[in-house]
C-alpha cells in the first residue's frame, strides 16, 4: 500500500459555514484496502469533513480528489456515481420503505442489473439478518438490524470507499461492539473503510491509521498503535467516551 | 393502542378466569367522561342547526324526521364505545352481559342530560346573539312540540335506551349486533340516499321501486322500511351461511397462507394463479365502469363526474404530499391554471386571445402552462422545508387567485366577471362533451382518471417515484445516495402541476365559466383531506378517498350525495379528519402490502413481549409477581 495513488484524498482544503472557518487546511489520503479513522470531539468538523467529501458543502479552497480526478466542483450525485458511498450517522434509513428497498436506494445511481444482483446476495450472505427482514419495513428493525441494513445499503453502491459517520452514535454498549465488528468484516471484505468517530478506543482498535481533528485542523497524524499510545490523544479532546 | 393493544394480545399465553360482575360494578369515571363527551356532542350538534334544518327532511314517513336521527345517532355510538373494555393481561376478564347495557344506558343517560340542561337554557335565557341556533324553533323540536316537562325527561329516557342499545351490541354477540347495524344502516342509508335512488331507478327505468320505497315527502314509507330492513336481514343471513358452507373453505385457507410472509413457500401455487384472476378482476371493473354510466341518471353521473375531477386533483397531490412529502397547501394554483388556460384560449367570451382554439388544443396549452407553473412555483419553495414551505405554499396558491382577480390582468381574465361560454369539448367530431350531458362529461373524466393512474401507478414503480419515497423519509440521506433531490422535487411539482390542470381543463368546459371565487384556498385544503383521508402514496386509497369524500358529502362547490348535509360539510370534513388521524392515520385504504407487513411486525413484537414475560416470570419467581412492571 502506498505506493498506489489514494482512493481519497483532501488536499489543503478550507471550508466555511458563512463566515465560519470549520476545515482548516486538511490534507487527507486514503489508499485502497485501508481502515482508517478521524478523531475528534463535538465541533472538530468531523462531520464537515464527510459533507466536503460528499459534496454537500463545497470547500472555499483545496481540492478533493477521487481515484486521482478531482472532484471539488462536481456535485452529490457525481461523486456518489465515482463510488463514494456514505452510512450516516445514527443509520436514518428510510423507515416507512421495506429493507428491500432501502438495498434498492443504494443502488440508485447504478444500471447494471446483474451486478447490483449479485451485490444484494453479498449483503445477505454478510448479514443473513437482512435477508430475512426484506419485506419489513426499516422503521420496525431494532437498532442493531437497522446498523445492518444502513451497511447493507451502503454496500449496494458497490462503493470504492465507504464513509462511515459515528458508527457508534445512538447504539447500546453491546451494539456498539457489534457495529465495530461488523465494519472490521467488510474491511476484510476487501473494502476501503474512512470512519469519522468519537469513541476513540474503539476506532483506533480496528483502524490501521487516524488523524485527530481539533477545531478543523488536523493535530495528530499516525499508525492506530501509536495514536493509542500517544500521550496527547487523551488530553487532546476526549478524554475516554467509554462508559 | 399499540402498547395496550400488545399487551391484550399476550392473553393468550394463559387463560385468565372469567368472571361476572354485577350491573352497577362499573368504571364510574370512565362512565361520567363518557357522558360528559355525550353532553357535549349532544348540545354542540343541537346548536349546529342540525335538527333544525333537517326536521322537515322525513326519513320513516311519519315517525323519523333527519333533524331528530341527528340527536339519536350519538348515543348509541357512545353506549358502544363504552361498552367495549379492553382486557388487560394479568387483570381477570369478565363475560358480557347485562353490565355493558346498563354502562351504555348510564353513559347515554348522562349525556342526553345535556340536552335537558339545554331545554331548560332556552326556556329561561335568551342568548341568540351569539348562538343563532339558540332558537324557539330547537325548542319546539326538543319538547316535541309539547311541554318542557316532556322535553326535559324524554332525553335521557331517549339517550339511556339508545345507549342500552349501542352497549348490548357487545352481549349480543358479533353476529347479531352485525345485523343490527346494517338494518339500520340500510334502512337510514336508503331513506337518506332518496334522490340519488330514485335517480338511478329512473336510469334503469324502474321508477316504480321509487315510487313505491318513498311517500309523498321524500321518506321511506312504512312497509318499505320494513321491506328495506327484512332485505338486509336476508342479505347477512345468505352471506353468513355462504361463509360457513365448505365450498368457502378451500379459499379461505389459501388466503391465509399468502398472507403469512415466512411461508412464501407454500404461497407459490396461489401466487401462480394471481394474474389471471387479477386481470379478470380488472376487466371486469373496467367494464362495468365503462357499462354503468348508461344506466346512470343525470344525477348520478354528474356526481360521479365531480368524484372523477377530484380524483384528477387527489392523484396529482398525491404525487406531491404523498410520494415526495413535500406538503403543498396551494394546489388548486395548478387547477386554476388548467380551468383558466382552456377557458381563456377556447371561449369567444374571453377578452383576449381571439381566434380560440379547439379542446384539446388548448389542453395542451393548459399542460405546457401548468408544468411551467409548477416550475414557477416549485423553484422557490424547493429549498424549504416543514413548516416554511406549507407556508409559502399557500401563499402561492392565494397569489394565483389574486391574480386572476386582478384588474392589472383583467384584460385577459376578466376579473371577478370571470370567464363565461366556454365550448364543449368536441371529441374528434365525434361527439360534443357539454356540461348539460353529465353522461359525456362522465366518460371524459373517466378516460382522464385512468391516464392518471396509469401514470401514477408506473412513476410509483419507477426509478424517480423511489427517489421521491426516499426524499420524503430522509432528504438529506436520499441526496447522499445519489439522487438529485432539486430536480426530483422540481419533477414532483410539475407532474402534480399536470394532474391537476387536466381536472381544471375539463371542469371549465363542463361548467362552460370560469370565475376566480371557484379556486379558493377550501379547494386546496379539500383535495389535501381526500388525499389523506384515503392514505397518502397509495393510489386505490386517494381514488376511495375521493368516492366517499366527494361522493358522499360534495365537493367544496359539488353537491354530493347527502345533500342535505351541505351546509355542514366541512364540520363534518373536519370531524372526519380528526376522527381519521386518531384512529386510523395511514388512511381509509392503507397500502395493502404495507399493512401486512405491520402486522407480521406486531406478531414478532408480540412474541418478543411473551418472551419477556415469560423471562420476567422466571426471575420473579416466587416473590412480587411483576406488580407495576409494565
Amino acid at each position: 500500500m502506498g505506493v498506489e495513488s489514494p482512493v481519497l484524498e483532501m488536499r489543503g482544503v478550507n471550508t466555511h459555514y458563512g463566515a465560519v472557518h470549520i476545515l482548516k487546511d486538511v490534507d487527507l489520503a486514503i489508499y485502497s484496502g485501508e481502515l482508517v479513522c478521524l478523531l475528534g470531539g463535538n465541533a472538530s468538523g468531523k462531520s464537515t469533513t464527510l459533507r466536503t467529501i460528499l459534496g454537500m458543502v463545497k470547500p472555499t479552497t483545496g481540492d478533493v480528489v477521487l481515484n486521482g480526478q478531482v472532484v471539488t466542483t462536481q456535485s452529490t450525485r457525481e461523486r456518489v456515481a465515482l463510488g463514494v458511498t456514505m452510512v450516516p450517522e445514527n443509520r436514518r434509513l428510510f423507515k416507512r420503505l421495506t429493507v428491500g428497498e432501502n438495498l434498492e436506494m443504494g443502488a440508485f445511481l447504478r444500471t447494471d442489473s446483474d451486478g447490483i444482483a449479485t451485490d444484494r446476495e453479498w449483503v445477505f450472505e454478510l448479514f443473513p439478518r437482512v435477508k430475512e427482514r426484506l419485506n419489513q419495513k426499516a422503521g420496525t428493525l431494532s437498532g442493531g438490524e437497522q446498523q445492518m441494513v444502513a451497511i447493507g445499503r451502503a454496500l449496494m453502491a458497490r462503493p470504492q470507499i465507504l464513509l462511515m459517520d459515528e458508527p457508534s452514535m445512538g447504539l447500546a454498549p453491546a451494539l456498539v461492539q457489534q457495529n465495530f465488528e461488523l465494519i472490521q468484516q467488510i474491511h476484510e471484505a476487501g473494502l476501503t473503510v474512512f470512519m469519522v468517530e468519537q469513541n476513540a478506543n474503539m476506532a483506533l482498535s480496528i483502524a490501521d491509521r487516524g488523524w485527530v481533528l481539533q477545531t478543523g485542523r488536523v493535530v495528530l497524524d499516525d499508525t492506530a498503535e501509536n495514536l493509542l499510545a500517544h500521550p496527547d490523544l487523551q488530553a487532546s479532546y476526549l478524554g475516554t467516551t467509554e462508559k | 393502542m399499540t402498547v395496550t393493544g400488545k399487551i391484550s394480545a399476550i392473553r393468550g399465553a394463559g387463560p385468565a378466569p372469567a368472571h361476572r360482575r354485577r350491573l352497577l360494578d362499573q368504571d364510574w369515571p370512565r362512565l361520567l367522561r363518557a357522558g360528559a363527551v355525550l353532553a357535549l356532542g349532544q348540545v354542540f350538534i343541537a346548536l349546529s342547526g342540525m335538527p333544525v334544518s333537517f326536521d322537515r327532511r322525513l326519513l320513516i314517513d311519519p315517525v323519523l324526521s333527519l333533524g331528530y336521527l341527528s340527536l339519536l345517532w350519538l348515543p348509541l355510538v357512545v353506549g358502544y364505545w363504552v361498552g367495549r373494555e379492553q382486557v388487560l393481561e394479568g387483570m381477570a376478564a369478565y363475560t358480557r352481559g347485562g353490565r355493558d347495557v346498563a354502562a351504555g344506558a348510564i353513559a347515554g343517560l348522562l349525556g342526553n342530560a345535556g340536552l335537558t340542561l339545554l331545554v331548560l337554557g332556552i326556556t329561561h335565557f335568551d342568548i341568540r346573539d351569539p348562538l343563532v341556533n339558540w332558537s324557539p324553533q330547537l325548542l319546539d323540536i326538543l319538547e316535541f312540540e309539547e311541554s318542557v316537562w316532556l322535553g326535559t325527561l324524554i332525553w335521557p329516557a331517549i339517550g339511556a335506551g339508545t345507549g342500552a342499545l349501542g352497549g348490548g351490541m357487545h352481549w349480543a354477540g358479533s353476529r347479531t349486533s352485525r345485523t343490527t347495524v346494517t338494518v339500520l344502516l340500510s334502512v337510514f342509508g336508503t331513506a337518506v340516499l332518496e334522490s340519488v335512488i330514485t335517480d338511478l331507478t329512473q336510469g334503469f327505468h324502474v321508477e316504480a321501486v321509487s315510487d313505491w320505497l318513498y311517500g309523498p315527502k321524500r321518506g321511506l314509507t312504512y312497509p318499505a322500511a320494513i321491506a328495506v330492513a327484512a332485505t338486509a336481514v336476508g342479505v347477512m343471513t345468505g352471506l353468513a351461511a355462504y361463509r360457513a358452507s365448505p365450498a368457502r373453505d378451500g379459499r379461505t385457507t389459501r388466503g391465509n397462507g399468502a398472507a403469512t410472509v415466512g411461508g412464501s413457500e407454500s404461497a407459490r401455487p396461489a401466487w401462480r394463479r394471481m394474474p389471471t384472476r387479477r386481470a379478470m378482476n380488472l376487466v371486469l371493473t373496467v367494464a362495468a365502469i365503462v357499462v354503468l354510466p348508461l344506466f346512470l341518471g343525470r344525477l348520478t353521473n354528474e356526481l360521479l363526474a365531480n368524484v372523477g375531477l377530484f380524483i384528477l386533483l387527489a392523484l396529482g397531490l398525491n404525487i406531491i404530499v404523498g410520494l415526495a412529502g413535500i406538503l403543498d397547501l396551494g394546489y388548486v394554483a395548478f387547477f386554476a391554471v388548467g380551468g383558466y388556460s382552456v377557458a381563456v384560449l377556447t371561449s369567444p367570451g374571453s377578452p383576449r386571445f381571439d381566434p380560440e382554439i379547439p379542446w384539446f388544443g388548448a389542453l395542451f396549452a393548459a399542460m405546457l402552462l401548468a408544468g411551467l407553473a409548477g416550475l414557477f412555483i416549485g423553484a422557490p419553495v424547493i429549498r424549504m422545508r416543514g413548516d416554511y414551505l406549507a407556508i409559502v405554499t399557500l401563499g402561492f396558491g392565494e397569489i394565483i387567485r389574486v391574480l386572476l382577480l386582478s384588474d392589472w390582468l383583467s384584460g385577459t381574465f376578466n376579473g371577478a366577471q370571470g370567464i363565461t361560454n366556454v365550448p364543449g369539448v368536441e371529441v374528434f367530431g365525434l361527439a360534443t362533451v357539454r356540461g348539460f350531458e353529465p353522461r359525456s362529461v362522465l366518460y371524459l373524466v373517466l378516460v382522464f382518471c385512468a391516464i392518471a393512474v396509469y401514470v401514477s401507478w408506473r412513476l410509483e414503480n419507477s426509478r424517480i417515484g423511489r427517489a421521491w419515497m426516499a426524499i420524503r423519509e430522509d432528504e438529506n440521506v436520499a441526496e447522499a445516495m445519489g439522487v438529485d433531490t432539486v430536480s426530483a422535487k422540481l419533477m414532483a411539482f410539475v407532474t402534480g402541476a399536470v394532474l391537476g390542470s387536466f381536472s381544471g381543463a375539463i371542469l371549465s368546459a363542463k361548467v362552460g365559466s370560469v370565475f376566480p371565487h371557484s379556486f379558493a384556498i377550501i379547494v386546496s385544503i379539500v383535495i389535501l383531506v381526500v388525499v389523506i383521508f384515503g392514505g397518502m402514496g397509495n393510489i386505490p386509497g386517494v381514488i376511495a378517498g375521493a368516492v366517499v369524500l366527494i361522493g358522499i358529502l360534495g365537493g367544496p362547490n359539488q353537491p354530493g350525495l347527502l345533500q342535505e348535509f351541505a351546509e355542514y360539510k366541512i364540520l363534518i370534513y373536519g370531524a372526519l379528519l380528526v376522527w381519521m388521524m386518531l384512529q386510523r392515520s395511514e388512511g381509509l385504504i392503507p397500502n395493502m402490502r404495507r399493512a401486512r407487513e405491520l402486522h407480521i411486525d406486531e406478531m414478532n413484537q408480540d412474541v418478543w413481549l411473551r418472551a419477556q414475560a415469560a423471562a420476567d416470570d422466571a426471575h420473579n419467581e416466587g416473590g412480587n409477581p411483576r406488580g407495576g412492571r409494565l
